[in-house]
């Protein structure tokens, strides 16, 4: 899984009919350190996640799992909404109770309002 | 399979429900020296493991959700194992 951002929203009429009645959302790529990382992609939405959320997000044959018993074709679907990420990155196998303020360990999600 | 360090963990409450009752763990897969390959990843735990810790990460979905004992689940990254050491052979790699 990877972490993300719901930067967008997809609207398609016409697509698979398996596919009736899902959310597709446009997802940021993210570091830990929340920076954004790689091109923005797609995903099927199986958590309820809204715009600006903090999401985690899964690839692969397991994207449609989800919709089971549907098989639908998704290949990226959000899984779950993060409430917080804690990272503590360690150096040389030491856990570093951290000094710079740009991977600040302790980091809350904002929801954004639509 | 990779090599991987654990940084961190995440705190998800709303979330599909084969996820619950697991730590959501943010590793940073390391290659044998120890620099960061690439980005880090979220993975479910199988083995319990925290932060600091050196761990086997498998990057397949099947694998991952077969080690955490929930099939056909939306797993694609676990951790399942941890790693005391490793020996590269001199001369082979």
């Amino acid at each position: 899984m990877f972490l993300g951002r719901v930067v967008g929203c997809v609207w398609a009429t016409a697509k698979n009919p398996q596919m009736e009645g899902m959310r597709f959302l446009v997802v940021q790529p993210l570091t830990p350190e929340l920076r954004e990382t790689g091109k923005r992609l797609i995903c099927a939405d199986a958590a309820g996640a809204g715009a600006g959320e903090l999401i985690y997000w899964v690839r692969g044959r397991e994207a449609c799992f989800p919709f089971l018993p549907k098989e639908v074709a998704a290949d990226a679907t959000i899984v779950g909404i993060v409430d917080e990420v804690n990272v503590t990155r360690p150096v040389d196998g030491e856990v570093r109770q951290d000094a710079d303020p740009a991977s600040a360990p302790h980091r809350r999600n904002t929801r954004k309002t639509r | 399979m990779l090599i991987a360090r654990v940084i961190g963990e995440l705190v998800s409450t709303q979330k599909h429900s084969s996820h619950e009752g697991r730590k959501l763990l943010l590793v940073q897969p390391v290659n044998l020296d120890g620099s960061n390959r690439g980005d880090a990843v979220v993975a479910l735990d199988a083995v319990d493991a925290g932060v600091g810790d050196r761990v086997l990460l498998s990057t397949d979905g099947y694998a991952a959700s077969s080690a955490v004992g929930r099939p056909q689940s939306p797993i694609d990254m676990a951790v399942i194992g941890f790693i005391d050491e490793v020996e590269v052979l001199p001369g082979v790699a």
